[in-house]
């Protein structure tokens, strides 16, 4: 059943109180090693924007007109992934067919995307909680903005950082867990102004 | 070349561990400690997984041509992580449903893939199988010791079974995400300060 929830509150929430890296944990990995360079930390974010706010709209049409009429569910994860990976695919020869800068700004993101676990995540929810179309655009959208804001956030306290003198061992990925750890502390200040799980 | 049984075992559990040595695999690492049991499962679903993409895919690592690798081995990944998933929801259906979407992410777990890019693409299939079986054991060590952590101050329960016998207040942020940035943070700081000192001692020896 669709939840009843507007798809607006759906996109806020997404993007402050269920934040994809701060309450979820997805797509940490590209997360942790993309974010020592304020700069290309937001290309990253841009492409996962946009990424996620496609495979959501592809993924719930794919669920809806293709493997629940056929009744392949117990194949959805295959299907996913494959859905995933050829969008990126035909996005990258896209971008560098009709938006060349574009393309030289965030190619290089593009293949780490296809594994990055936020998108396959993404979609993986919005079928549990039954979504309907604009909801899940809405959420696809919302959790890429999250997630953008996430390592943005990161990456420029990691590049101040960069210039401190630090205990030994600390630096790299302890650090950067410590900052989430912080920064995810900070977001539960807005828990309970949208609830949608 | 041909690593014994052994130092397969000692480099997967403990010096190159996957999830605190080689910062692998975090997502799943964090969403599932807040219980010792989810933790389990998750765990033995993983090393399970790996273990046989890493069998399969070394098996198959002379008839697959070089440029197809990736998607290959996402398939093989992806065929294990469904008949997974199916035997969570006949057997264990609550702990399916508490994982939810994590189960389904497997897939996209960087053990998996990097096993079967760094380890099944040049061994033999027995000892790729070893391989990934401890690369995922060694994350199941990590998940637990994370996860004692979080559901012994968080609930106050070991397991599902109280152990708060002096009634001390719980914690409710260690079951919040914040907490499970921190203890993962406070483990890799500890490990690599440890390495640190170790390098130290022994340029100065």
């Amino acid at each position: 059943m669709t939840p009843p929830i507007s798809p607006w509150i759906i996109f806020l929430a997404s993007i402050i109180t269920s934040n994809m890296i701060l309450a979820n944990f997805l797509g940490m990995c590209s997360y942790l090693s993309v974010s020592t360079e304020y700069k290309t930390a937001n290309g990253l974010g841009m492409a996962v924007t946009m990424v996620l706010v496609l495979t959501s709209a592809l993924n719930w049409l794919v669920y809806e007109y293709v493997i629940v009429p056929l009744g392949l569910v117990y194949l959805q994860y295959i299907i996913f992934i494959m859905v995933i990976a050829a969008l990126v695919q035909i996005l990258e020869m896209a971008m560098d067919r009709f938006l060349p800068e574009m393309h030289a700004k965030l190619g290089i993101f593009l293949p780490l995307i296809t594994v990055n676990c936020a998108i396959l995540g993404a979609t993986l929810f919005q079928v549990i909680r039954h979504y309907d179309f604009l909801q899940s655009v809405l959420f696809g959208l919302g959790s890429g903005l999250g997630w953008w804001l996430a390592i943005d956030m990161l990456a420029a306290m990691r590049e101040k950082l960069a210039k401190v003198k630090l205990p030994p061992g600390v630096s790299g990925p302890a650090l950067a867990f410590i900052i989430t750890g912080v920064v995810a502390m900070a977001f539960i200040g807005f828990s309970g102004i949208f609830v949608i799980q | 070349m041909a690593e014994r049984p052994r130092e397969i075992i000692k480099r997967n559990l403990f010096s190159d561990n996957q999830v605190l040595r080689q910062i692998l695999g975090i997502c799943s690492s964090l969403a599932v400690t807040n219980t010792m049991r989810n933790s389990l499962v998750m765990g033995i679903g993983l090393s399970f997984v790996t273990a046989l993409s890493s069998l399969t895919l070394s098996a198959m690592r002379n008839i697959i041509p070089h440029r197809v690798r990736m998607l290959v081995q996402t398939l093989v990944i992806a065929a294990y992580v469904i008949f997974l998933d199916l035997l969570l929801k006949a057997y264990l259906p609550d702990i399916s449903k508490q994982l939810g979407p994590y189960v389904g992410l497997i897939i996209t777990n960087c053990i998996i893939m990097g096993r079967a890019e760094a380890y099944a693409q040049q061994n033999k299939p027995v000892a790729s199988m070893l391989d990934g079986l401890f690369a995922g054991l060694g994350y199941t060590l990590v998940l637990m010791i994370i996860s004692l952590i979080r559901e012994v101050m968080g609930f106050g329960t070991l397991f599902g079974i109280n152990v708060n016998v002096l009634n001390l207040q719980t914690w409710t942020i260690m079951i919040m995400p914040p907490a499970a940035f921190f203890i993962i943070g406070g483990l890799i700081w500890g490990l690599s300060a440890r390495a640190l000192r170790r390098a130290g001692k022994e340029k100065e020896a």
